[in-house]
């Protein structure tokens, strides 16, 4: 199993190395032939391991000590279980799929074999940080995707919006990773330890420690733990108000962009929160404070798409609004839902990203979609897996999204959380917006009039290599939100990964007519929630088809709301503002006035001046007049004599 | 407590202090009888002096027993009879590594400068041969006169480095170089001296046991402190550096920032904690205050240089201030981390003036507004330019990262403002260090002089790769570095802990302060 595990993780790494440092000497054809092979391995080995799994196993192993110091161990080790080995099938699948896209995506780009090298790695760093059994190596993971997510954005680093994406993608990341690294520093200074199940076996004895910031302000030690974690889960994960990254990683390369921002590294706060259940179940504080954070991003953020143009953001912002709805989620305590909504959405949201980059080879680069409509004759396979994607997206029934979704807005609906019934219905709300932006761009693009000149190169459908992983991807997002539902929802299969107290669990709480997947999804035609989808559709398809004005009439009389919506709610404006601008003012001061002026004019330079004036005053005593000498002399010696000889009395 | 010493049958240390000094020497020699050797051969001549030297260095490693607590490798004889001053060289696990780590960057600059220096060869190669001796030699003295003398003879070379192949403003940079470090010692001469006169020996061995009240301490500690702080260098005594570093070439640039800022820290670890530890201790918590300073202020100010070596030369002063850190958070996490972060910062520090240096050969210009686009034509050094800047970021899987997490969770340990304020090195590295990255070697060609720029010849491509192996190395097995430092760090808590100061006033004030000390997580969780 070990050797398997090893391989599982160092097969993409190795097709990472030979296409990034020996590209050159093969050929195209053989370096994409080679990664493509090195992940299809990896996800060969995964299935066997999910096998091993099923059959009711863990696995947990430390492969070797990177660091002993004192008591502390730091290792490098892997735990396998549903939640890592769930995790590890979706990262290989959405990779290879990306991987083979990638031959009819980038064939013309001159980076071909650097892309092919990156998203390898990138496997490679997804692998090791849901694979880890300690804090070290889901770290190390956590920053190396990271990494290679820069890397990616920037991958045309002629583009200068793209490398300004990819620096305030890797900042405002770090900005969460310093959350992160403290709620790892604080869990190893309490229990000594970075192996998952250690601390967890050590959490009892710190239920109802107080840590004392200030000598007057105590909180809970494991609420404090929780947040500073959760702060990582909100850079990598893109929630508000750490989200500003991801609508401009967008400004990478499309298949990335399901890779990456997406299906699976934005992801891993969403696994991490589930990993860490047994932690973040005992903070309620930090629950709440999670799902406040999530529902804002659901909502907030699907607001934007409503608006948005461009056809990768309104799939970007989509994403963060869908992560919202995991992370909900997670602050309901419904872990297995969050993973499972994680799964069902790394398919549908992979496919539609990858179904977008069909669309944009097909109209030859343009991402406008007020520039696209009725592609759907062009590009019928495109316009069939769009429409299976946006209907798993909305939660439409029998679809795989549904399942996931419905269940979220459920649980959340009998939380026993104090903010849930509020947060209950902006769910229910985000189910309207989600419907809107999902279809209107679905309609701009594919139905109506074509918005372009169709006379000059007409759009045609992709080639075979862009297509099969599109219907690849099109078959779970259709089939497999019914398949896992029962095993995953009822029969518990996160129970041994994911820990859930008894008056946390909505299972406990919901009552169920039956668990009978076919039932629940014809149920999910009766609810307010699919009348709120209807709904939404429906005004999607009045403003992109039969009333296009009416989105101008709005902003003609709402030019506020406009604005506000145009500039993203200000963040980006402010973070420029205050962030960038101000700490580099900060630094300027700093340097100008302190260090170049306090330290080096006054006191360097002013010693030196000092000892030049006082020598030059001692200069004036040195006249070269013998004279002058003969008195100082007398004088010197009179006072002397002054001095030491005894005053007779 | 008295620390054992295992005596060397073969002078290890002497060889590997005194060989590259002669040999710089002999190189010196040789090119000033122009008639005897071209230049082509002195140059390969040093090269393979200096990879003798590096082989010489390399025994210490392979020699040392790591499980013991022990001085090793000992060289002991009598010198100076009337001062009792003695020929005594040791190593530990915290001095071990520095002896390679100096061979290496030696054998780093003699074939970074093969092709640019042009201006007196043999002098060029042969200082840094003789300052590579010299250097070692500060690291493995146990005679605290010797380390007096190695301290201070290291300011020579590198001031004829800096003011004969220097640039325009070498005489201001080289003046205000060797002054400040020089004042800064003058007063370190003080507290030795006063130590010789307390205990009679200049053994640092001696003066590590010697009991010493808390007042004497104090005032010895500060006169080690300045000169130390000084070499690292701490705010605020640190504006010598970027104008030493911008002046510097390539070659004094690299051996400044991987070594010589490391001789004033190493002096923190073999005179300040272990002859002072309850001086310490009441310092500390000004010492971590200018640490952070350090951190924050100097990677504020490294944002917004213009000049290439400046941001790097402020980037090490806020790595230096993560060592300083570790050190007095006094415990293993912290010294240790710190020990690792200097070793590292002279594999990162080093590949990054090297990096700037290649830039500068090509271009002749510093100012990263006239570079951008530098990966359209060199597309293989910015590989490693970008993966230099993400180890200078602190990035999991180099060497930069495992300093600074150990500091980091040594600093959370003790305290969660501190570790918070440490912490943020996480964006201002990134900061400071892809920015540059961005401006540098990313976007479009805007100056004409790019588009001529050629990728890294074989020569340059070598030392990268050198380079990057060893980053990769520590980052990925720290435990090679760590595995033969602990007893010998374990060593260094256990003298801080035990303190020194026997004087019956001061004995209530001492428990204080060892209570203090033992401020770690626990004392600060209220059941």
């Amino acid at each position: 199993m070990e050797s398997i595990l090893v391989l599982i993780v160092s097969s993409p790494l190795l097709g990472a190395i030979l296409a990034g440092f020996f590209g050159s000497k093969f050929s195209k054809k053989f370096v994409h032939s080679f990664t493509i092979f090195c992940v299809f391995v990896s996800t060969s080995l995964s299935l066997y391991v999910f096998k091993y799994i099923l059959q009711g196993n863990s696995y947990e192993y430390s492969l070797f000590t990177w660091a002993e110091l004192g008591e502390l161990r730091f290792e490098i080790g892997f735990l396998v279980d549903s939640l890592t080995v769930s995790m590890m099938l979706v990262v290989n699948f959405v990779s290879l799929m990306v991987h083979i896209y990638t031959i009819g995506y980038m064939h013309e780009d001159a980076g071909y074999k650097r892309f092919f090298s990156y998203i390898s790695l990138f496997t490679f760093a997804m692998l090791m940080l849901v694979m880890s059994n300690n804090f070290l190596q889901l770290f190390f993971g956590w920053e190396a995707v990271g990494l290679v997510s820069y890397l990616l954005i920037g991958f045309w680093f002629n583009k200068e919006t793209a490398i300004y994406a990819n620096l305030k993608a890797f900042l405002v990341n770090r900005v969460g990773d310093l959350g992160f690294l403290l709620g790892i520093g604080l869990i190893v200074s309490a229990t000594g330890s970075l192996n998952y199940l250690e601390i967890f076996d050590a959490l009892s004895i710190l239920v109802d420690q107080q840590y004392v910031l200030f000598d007057w302000w105590n909180v809970s030690l494991l609420t404090l733990i929780s947040i500073f974690l959760f702060v990582g889960a909100m850079g990598k994960s893109a929630q508000f108000p750490l989200h500003v990254w991801l609508p401009d990683s967008m400004e990478g390369p499309t298949p990335i962009s399901a890779l990456i921002h997406a299906a699976t590294m934005v992801t891993a706060g969403i696994f991490m929160v589930s990993r860490m259940s047994p932690i973040f179940e005992l903070s309620e504080q930090a629950l709440i404070f999670i799902m406040i954070i999530g529902s804002i991003t659901a909502f907030f953020m699907g607001i934007l798409g409503m608006v948005q143009n461009d056809i990768k953001k309104v799939i970007a912002y989509s994403t963060l609004s869908q992560l919202g709805y995991m992370t909900v989620a997670l602050g309901a305590s419904a872990y297995s839902l969050a993973m499972f909504h994680l799964i069902t959405h790394a398919f549908f949201k992979a496919l539609l990203f990858l179904a977008a980059g069909s669309v944009i080879l097909g109209m030859h680069h343009e991402q406008d979609i007020r520039k696209m409509g009725g592609l759907w004759k062009h590009m019928p396979i495109t316009w069939i897996v769009s429409l299976i994607g946006t209907l798993s997206l909305v939660g439409f029934p029998f679809f795989s999204g549904f399942y996931s979704k419905d269940l979220i807005i459920l649980a959340v609906g009998v939380s026993s959380l104090e903010v849930a019934g509020f947060i209950h219905l902006i769910l229910e709300a985000g189910v309207f917006i989600t419907a809107f932006y999902s279809f209107r761009v679905f309609f701009l693009v594919f139905h109506g009039k074509p918005r372009f000149d169709s006379s000059q190169h007409a759009p045609k459908e992709s080639k075979f290599v862009v297509i099969f992983p599109l219907i690849f991807l099109a078959i779970p997002s259709l089939f497999l939100g019914g398949l896992i539902f029962e095993p995953l929802v009822f029969s518990g299969w996160f129970d041994d990964a994911i820990f859930v107290l008894p008056n946390h669990d909505f299972l406990l709480n919901l009552n169920f007519i039956s668990s009978d997947v076919f039932d629940f999804a014809l149920h999910g035609f009766l609810t307010i929630t699919f009348l709120l989808l209807c709904a939404g559709t429906l005004t999607a398809f009045l403003f992109a088809i039969s009333y296009p004005r009416a989105a101008e009439i709005l902003s003609f009389y709402f030019p506020k709301i406009k604005t506000i919506l145009n500039e993203k709610y200000y963040f980006d404006k402010f973070n420029d503002w205050f962030f960038a601008n101000g700490s580099r003012f900060v630094g300027e001061r700093l340097f100008r006035i302190f260090d170049k002026m306090f330290i080096d004019s006054f006191l360097v330079h002013g010693t030196a001046k000092l000892v030049n004036n006082v020598a030059a005053l001692l200069r004036l005593l040195q006249t070269g007049y013998l004279f002058h000498y003969a008195i100082a002399m007398f004088l010197a010696i009179a006072s002397l004599l002054w001095w030491f000889i005894p005053q007779p009395i | 407590m008295s620390l054992s010493l295992i005596y060397s049958t073969f002078p290890w240390l002497s060889l590997a202090i005194w060989t590259p000094v002669v040999s710089g020497l002999f190189v010196i020699y040789l090119g000033k009888k122009s008639s005897l050797l071209s230049i082509k051969n002195i140059k390969v001549l040093s090269l393979s002096f200096s990879l003798i030297c590096f082989f010489i260095s390399i025994v210490p490693v392979l020699t040392f027993d790591s499980n013991i607590d022990a001085f090793q490798l000992v060289e002991k004889f009598m010198w100076l009879d009337r001062f009792n001053v003695q020929y005594f060289f040791g190593i530990d696990g915290i001095s071990l590594w520095f002896l390679p780590l100096t061979a290496f960057i030696t054998f780093i600059v003699i074939l970074a400068g093969w092709d640019v220096v042009k201006k007196e060869v043999s002098l060029y190669m042969g200082s840094f041969l003789i300052l590579s001796g010299l250097m070692k030699g500060v690291f493995s003295a146990l005679d605290g006169l010797m380390f007096y003398l190695f301290f201070e003879a290291t300011l020579i070379p590198m001031y004829i480095i800096i003011g004969v192949w220097g640039g325009p403003r070498r005489v201001y940079a080289a003046f205000k170089f060797f002054l400040y470090t020089f004042l800064g010692s003058v007063l370190a001469l003080l507290a030795i001296i006063y130590l010789y006169i307390d205990s009679g020996s200049f053994s640092i061995i001696d003066w590590h046991v010697l009991p010493i009240n808390l007042n004497i301490q104090i005032y010895v500690f500060l006169a080690f402190f300045l000169a130390f702080a000084v070499k690292i260098p701490m705010w605020p005594v640190h504006t010598w550096l970027p104008d030493a570093h911008v002046e510097a070439p390539t070659g004094g640039s690299i051996v400044l920032a991987a070594i010589m800022l490391k001789l004033g820290a190493y002096g923190f670890l073999r005179f300040s904690l272990p002859i002072t530890p309850d001086a310490s201790q009441f310092f500390s918590p000004v010492i971590i205050g200018i640490s952070l300073v350090a951190v924050i202020y100097i990677g504020l100010v490294a944002l917004v240089q213009t000049d290439m070596k400046k941001l790097v030369a402020y980037s090490s002063v806020a790595h230096m201030g993560f060592v300083s850190l570790g050190f007095f958070l006094f415990s293993i996490l912290g010294i240790n981390g710190a020990i690792v972060q200097m070793i590292s910062h002279g594999f990162v520090s080093g590949a990054m003036f090297f990096s700037i240096g290649v830039l500068y050969d090509r271009m002749h210009s510093r100012e990263i507004a006239d570079y951008g686009g530098v990966a359209n034509k060199m597309p293989i050094f910015s590989v490693f330019f970008v993966f230099f800047a993400m180890a200078n970021a602190g990035l999991p899987g180099t060497s930069g990262f495992v300093g600074e997490f150990f500091v980091i969770l040594a600093a959370l340990e003790t305290n969660f403002w501190l570790g918070l304020l440490s912490a943020l090195t996480l964006i201002l590295g990134a900061a400071y260090s892809l920015w540059l990255v961005k401006r540098v070697i990313f976007g479009e060609i805007k100056n004409e002089n790019v588009r001529g720029l050629s990728d890294l010849n074989s020569r340059e491509f070598i030392l990268m790769i050198f380079l990057s192996f060893f980053v990769l190395l520590i980052g990925i097995k720290p435990d090679l570095l760590t595995n033969k430092m602990s007893v010998s760090v374990n060593r260094l808590i256990d003298q801080l802990e035990y303190g020194k100061d026997k004087s019956t006033d001061k004995l209530s004030s001492k428990k204080e302060n060892k209570k203090v000390f033992k401020v770690n997580y626990l004392s600060k969780v209220v059941k």
